[in-house]
């Protein structure tokens, strides 16, 4: 079994006791306030409708029904008069919400991972469980009024919430890769400072606005989020342009002949495996991806191909000086100056070299040796055992022979964060 | 660049402005005013909070395209304050912010005055509009809860009033200052801004609420948060465009490392493909894949090995063979990236004839893909235009008369036609690169409208002829060594060695002759 499996089902277990316990007890006492169950409800669904679209490693696709979720959550008044809705009611509302928003999708066959839905109940929960019974019991009014202070406790609250779903999301992303915690989270806490700290805000406006006008306050705060949505998608889909880009220019050489079909990709996804094991995280990952896709595109400058396009072969000297082209044409390319560092550096002595660089180098030479079959893949790693005297940083082949051996680069290209 | 000195039309113009925007704010500074100043300066300090890092370089208006969302993404505080306050107290919290956002071009003073001014009367014909439909009571206050959703109806109100007036100011002094005719001024300009301005109306609306309500300005503030996010995500997305733009030239530039002589050639062949496709009346969206089209056509030479591209003398059939693979290799090559779409099929058949004589499929007439045809005829163009090893670069008038007799056959009349008449009006000039047709802004209008509404400009004016600085250096003799190779096109590569270049931007290369010409000369059949 593998170790994540424990953790998946937890995550798993947790929100489907917490949904059925929420129908149950729903079923059984009745809907508290039923208009505004209807309203958040139709919200959620909506908001989950409006996933349609969405680019694939988008990082919150449904914004608004996230905030509308949350913003029923720290319900406390509508338009003046307390509520009296519990936890449970809460869970019930947003999980038939999401339910319901999600069924057109999974009908087109692509709807969200139950991974984020898993996530989306137990980050609510928390936040309902922060607030209604605070509220319900009258505390919050006593000790806080219906002022400016209630505003920010609401904002305090939703603040921990967004924790609390950053290191939710870090568990399960290292169950299901077994990468390091620690740079995961740190990509899920960047990431929050993005679309996640839009859907805080608006959550904590719906509420406080609902708390202030009512209902109406729900369609009039949703169309900024909308638009903040729109904005997002536009972003993501031109970074991938641009990354189907670069991953072109990168094929560039393999259609010359100069490198073997695929090498460039294996490259990436070998470096951005080992890249994560070492702990680099973000943008750090992203400059590592892109400089392993370009690293051999120094060799279009030569008027003959290598033989065979094994770079790691052949005299340093030779190596170092193709290096240097390579570097030339990234620096022309939009990519971070950073990329074009690793490129030009990636001949040289490990000691001389920041540690993306070492790491290209390192994962090169073994998809250079490794060819097909696993004896010359063994054969590949002792080789490069054997050169960490001077060109393979010992720490960085280690790594790429554990990450080899939980079975190399599977599906983790996809979760650099910008 | 930016012109320093302003035309005396517009100066009359922003003074006008500026003595209706004072006259505005007048009754709030007399003394019996009973103007709420906490709540004003509260306001207007927001306002100028919010534009401030807008000053440090929040998106190009240069980066062209339809701009829904611009450093106006904090027009919802001002429609706040015109629902809040009275028209002339609403109409001075615009003041500071205008003053202080960011200026994009000289002089700095009185752009500064005029978006100052401009903003003010807005804010205050907003406010006239909403107090007409009694935003005062609508709003509600403390515990009352406002009155929705007749709410609406003011907010609305004010932010096409807000909308209206903005328009009207900008059209005016692009009017003015621009010497653009009245119609072009205002063309278009309403139909960008309403939408953008009934979301701030929104936002505003909210904001306005939440202000009066018990839970006080500081709750009104994280309306602003998600506008605030739009606004960042707005500027991020259009770094990342300008790096993709980036990633297309090194692309072309890799192309351009291994077969040296044809620098400057790929993008120039995007934008004779743009002239043509605009002259066929083609939608905008569609010139921008017309245009990678054209840069990215040569593509495929990457997959040549640079050992052929460069070869001295005459190409073996088998070297030939090679060097038409490039249309398929650059079809394979661009084949992972989603958005080029149509042009991928313009790559993979830009060689292809109109009398099936081409390559790779040796497809006749309308089984060309448009763009391929389109591009061919652009391809050709700037290959007699532009100068090679082995022949210096041919005046306009003589490379169309040979675009003309081939018509038919090798090219697609209609885009011949559609080139030529482009080149009739707009000229041609042989230095045009891609950072002028796609990155570069508008090219120095006086004084552009000073919010980013986003004026799409035509193409930067392109000089025709100008006159000869000076030669290229390309010795005829070459041209006729290597003839065996090319003696098969009469047509279209006529020598005349007393034909001089008549551009000054072309770059005179190490007169080394090169054997392969891809562009113009027939196939030869071996």
């Amino acid at each position: 079994m593998r170790p994540g499996v424990l953790t998946v089902g937890a995550v798993y277990g947790a929100a489907l006791l917490l949904s059925l316990a929420g129908f149950g007890a729903t079923l059984w006492y009745g809907v508290d306030e039923p208009g505004n169950a209807l309203a958040f409800g139709t919200l959620i669904a909506l908001g989950e409708l409006a996933r349609w679209g969405a680019v694939p490693g988008e990082r919150e696709a449904a914004p608004l029904a996230a905030a509308g979720a949350l913003a029923y959550a720290l319900l406390g008044t509508d338009a003046g008069t307390a509520t009296t809705h519990g936890v449970l009611q809460i869970v019930a509302v947003v999980v038939a919400g999401a339910l319901a928003g999600i069924v057109p999708h999974l009908a087109r066959g692509h709807g969200p991972g139950a991974d984020h839905v898993a996530r989306r109940i137990l980050t609510v929960t928390f936040a309902a469980l922060c607030f209604q019974p605070l509220y319900n019991s009258g505390a919050v009014v006593e000790h806080l009024g219906e002022g400016p202070p209630y505003a920010f406790f609401l904002l305090l609250l939703l603040c921990l919430t967004a924790l609390c779903d950053a290191v939710l999301a870090a568990l399960l992303l290292r169950a299901r890769t077994g990468f390091p915690y620690g740079p995961l989270l740190r990509d899920e806490l960047r990431a929050l400072l993005g679309i996640g700290s839009a859907v805080c805000a608006t959550g904590a406006v719906m509420a406080l606005g609902v708390a202030a006008a009512g209902l109406w306050a729900l369609p009039v705060l949703a169309v900024p989020l909308l638009l903040t949505q729109v904005s997002f998608r536009r972003y993501a889909a031109v970074r991938t342009v641009n990354r189907q880009t670069i991953a072109s220019l990168a094929r560039a050489t393999e259609i010359a002949g100069c490198t073997p079909p695929g090498h460039a990709r294996r490259v990436a996804a070998l470096s951005t495996a080992v890249g994560r094991e070492l702990g680099l995280s973000g943008p750090e990952l992203a400059v590592l991806e892109h400089a392993a896709l370009m690293h051999d595109i120094g060799q279009l400058s030569l008027v003959d191909p290598v033989e065979g396009g094994a770079t790691a072969l052949l005299p340093a000297e030779e190596q170092r000086r193709i290096a240097l082209l390579g570097g030339e044409v990234v620096r022309r390319t939009g990519v971070a100056a950073a990329v074009a560092v690793v490129v030009e550096r990636q001949a040289d002595p490990y000691r001389d070299q920041p540690l993306p660089a070492r790491i290209v180098r390192a994962v090169n030479a073994y998809d250079d040796l490794a060819g097909d079959g696993a004896g010359a893949a063994l054969e590949a790693l002792e080789r490069l055992r054997l050169g960490t005297a001077r060109d393979y940083h010992p720490d960085v082949v280690e790594c790429l022979a554990r990450v080899l051996a939980r079975g190399g680069a599977g599906g983790v290209t996809s979760t650099i964060a910008g | 660049m930016g012109v320093k000195v302003i035309p005396r039309a517009a100066a009359v113009y922003i003074c006008c402005a500026l003595l209706a925007a004072g006259a505005c704010t007048l009754p709030a500074l007399r003394p019996g005013a009973a103007t709420p100043w906490g709540t004003v300066a509260l306001l207007a300090a927001l306002y100028a909070l919010c534009e401030l890092p807008a000053r440090c370089r929040i998106l190009g208006r240069s980066l062209g395209g339809s701009v829904p969302m611009g450093t106006g993404s904090f027009f919802p505080v001002l429609l706040a304050s015109a629902l809040l306050l009275p028209p002339a107290a609403a109409a001075l919290t615009a003041v500071p912010g205008s003053l202080l956002a960011r200026v994009e071009e000289p002089p700095a003073g009185p752009r500064r005055a005029w978006r100052a001014a401009a903003t003010a009367l807005a804010v205050w014909a907003a406010a006239q509009a909403a107090g007409a439909l009694g935003s005062g009571t609508a709003l509600g206050h403390g515990p009352a809860a406002p009155d929705f959703p007749y709410a609406l109806l003011p907010a609305g109100a004010a932010a096409l009033a807000f909308c209206l007036a903005l328009t009207a100011l900008d059209g005016g002094i692009r009017a003015t200052a621009d010497g653009l005719p009245a119609g072009a001024a205002w063309r278009g300009l309403l139909g960008r801004a309403l939408a953008p301005h009934a979301v701030h109306g929104l936002a505003g609306l909210m904001m306005a609420v939440l202000w009066r309500s018990s839970y006080g300005p500081a709750a009104a503030l994280f309306v602003l948060l998600p506008m605030y996010i739009s606004c960042w995500v707005f500027a991020q997305y259009h770094r990342e465009r300008a790096a993709h733009q980036a990633t297309i030239r090194a692309l072309v530039q890799a192309v351009d490392i291994k077969d040296r002589y044809t620098r400057g050639h790929s993008e120039r062949v995007g934008h004779a493909s743009v002239l043509i496709a605009r002259e066929l009346g083609m939608a905008e969206d569609r010139l921008d894949v017309v245009r990678f089209a054209g840069i990215l056509h040569d593509v495929g030479k990457l997959g040549v090995p640079t050992r052929v591209l460069r070869k001295d003398g005459p190409l073996t059939p088998e070297e030939r063979r090679v060097i038409e693979l490039h249309p398929e290799y650059g079809h394979e090559m661009v084949r992972g990236i989603g958005f080029l779409g149509e042009a991928r099929s313009a790559i993979l058949h830009h060689h292809e004839r109109m009398d099936g004589s081409g390559y790779p499929y040796g497809l006749h007439g309308e089984q060309i893909p448009e763009f391929a045809r389109m591009v061919a005829v652009a391809d050709a163009f700037d290959a007699m235009t532009s100068t090679r090893s082995y022949s210096r670069a041919r005046p306009v008038p003589t490379a169309v008369a040979e675009l003309e007799r081939c018509a038919g056959s090798h090219f697609d009349p209609r885009m011949v036609a559609a080139l030529v008449r482009a080149l009739d009006r707009h000229g041609w000039q042989t230095g045009v690169t891609a950072d002028e047709t796609t990155a570069a802004g508008p090219p120095g209008g006086r004084v552009p409208p000073p919010r980013e509404e986003s004026v799409r400009t035509e193409d930067p004016p392109v000089r025709t002829e100008a006159p000869a600085a000076r030669a290229a250096e390309n010795p005829a003799a070459r041209a006729a060594e290597n003839s065996d190779v090319r003696t098969e096109a009469p047509d279209v590569r006529t020598e005349d060695p007393d034909v001089r270049t008549e551009h000054p931007d072309v770059r005179t290369k190490d007169p080394e002759p090169r054997p392969e010409d891809s562009d113009v000369r027939p196939k030869e059949r071996a």
